[in-house]
């Protein structure tokens, strides 16, 4: 039995199921991301001021990521477009760039990630905290690594503010030390001091990872989440562009409806990327 | 939405406006960031906006809402209620938020 209306709309909607099939499945992942953005902001009016990082995550890349996510999504939809026309070679290579975003941004992201792991926030016996890059530390190190390792002390290179230092606070002292230096003609770039701190004096030690915080556990949360889906996405579109494009030759139109519903789920995915990106790297 | 190729032709023009729209989009949001508001809630907003709008042009144009079929509609109509819904629910938690002030 053939499966009606796979290429021809059905009469009474004007739709082809998988049109159908993929905006239901759409509406089910805004549920999805919706639940965790306002998991998200319950965690974050909820917090007391300074312990929700802010400044912690790479700007420039994120914002570079962010336009490869874009690129991808606009070649996405030229493909398409240029199947519609007849064009089958020229969606073969527009469409490869979006393979090669996709890669690309799933392997930034993994960079970011990797930052993070060996990334170290300290906190000491006193009430102290500080945040920069342990001397010799490789990733997830915690206390438990030093006392395993039989380390008395770690040198850190301290960050030059820790995070519970308002942006604007922090702005301020940047402009100030800015100025300074132009007066004494001295280096304006400042650089947190390089500290070394004995291991019986640190309460506790984490690298900026889920068990971190609040902060940590709702980004990488999010952000896996989302990677997870570019993942899904370029295999789709992947093996649609590979192997699955022997359905050119027999059966076109189901081929092109194919590749248009592989192209709504990818704009969906940069869709949820367009509110992530400030959510987490800006506010 | 006509599929016609000159029609198509024509649609392409203007994806590649949006993409250059959401380019210039995701500049703006960033060299906000380095303008200090008001309050934080002006920033908020200001980033939402932006990201709505990015939003907006994504799913108008690369993904055909401008021009889409009734049904599809429908099925959305009742996504955005729920949506909404949901955000809403964070309202209660008001109560929760820490005082800045005694």
């Amino acid at each position: 039995m053939d499966i009606p209306y796979t290429t021809e709309a059905r009469p009474d909607t004007g739709l082809y199921n998988a049109k159908v099939g993929i905006w239901l499945f759409l509406a089910s992942e805004v549920m999805l991301f919706g639940a965790l953005f306002s998991s998200y902001i319950l965690l974050r009016v909820g917090a007391l001021p300074g312990d929700w990082p802010h400044g912690l995550l790479n700007i420039p890349i994120g914002t570079f990521n962010t336009a490869v996510l874009i690129t991808s999504s606009v070649t996405v939809v030229l493909s398409w477009a240029a199947l519609k026309m007849g064009n089958f070679a020229k969606y073969r290579k527009i469409q490869f760039v979006t393979l090669l975003c996709a890669l690309g941004f799933i392997g930034i992201k993994t960079y970011e990630y990797n930052e993070k792991f060996s990334h170290y926030e300290v906190w000491k016996s006193n009430g102290e905290r500080v945040t920069g890059h342990i001397e010799g530390a490789g990733k997830f190190w915690t206390l438990q690594t030093l006392a395993a390792k039989e380390l008395d002390s770690i040198t850190i290179h301290a960050d030059e503010f820790h995070y519970s230092v308002p942006a604007r606070e922090q702005a301020h002292i940047k402009k100030e030390r800015k100025a300074h230096a132009a007066e004494e003609g001295g280096d304006p770039a400042h650089h947190g001091a390089t500290l070394t701190i004995p291991t019986s004096d640190i309460q506790r030690l984490s690298a900026f990872v889920p068990s971190h915080s609040t902060y940590f556990a709702v980004y990488f949360t999010l952000t896996f989440l989302h990677a997870m889906h570019v993942l899904g996405g370029a295999i789709v579109i992947g093996y649609l562009w590979g192997p699955g494009a022997k359905m050119y030759r027999t059966n076109p139109e189901q081929y092109i409806n194919r590749i248009e519903v592989s192209g709504l789920f990818w704009h969906f995915v940069d869709l949820v990327w367009i509110f992530l990106f400030p959510v987490l790297y800006l506010l | 939405m006509g599929s016609s190729p000159e029609e198509i032709a024509k649609h392409v023009k203007v994806y590649v406006a949006v993409f250059v729209g959401l380019l210039i989009g995701t500049m703006l949001t960033v060299g906000l960031y380095h303008v200090h508001f008001e309050t934080f809630a002006v920033t908020v907003a200001v980033a939402l906006l932006i990201a709505t709008i990015k939003a907006f042009l994504v799913a108008a144009y690369f993904m055909h809402l401008i021009s889409e079929k009734t049904a599809i509609y429908a099925i959305l109509a009742f996504t955005v209620f729920f949506f909404a819904s949901l955000m809403g629910l964070t309202l209660f938690a008001f109560g929760d938020i820490p005082r800045l002030t005694p």
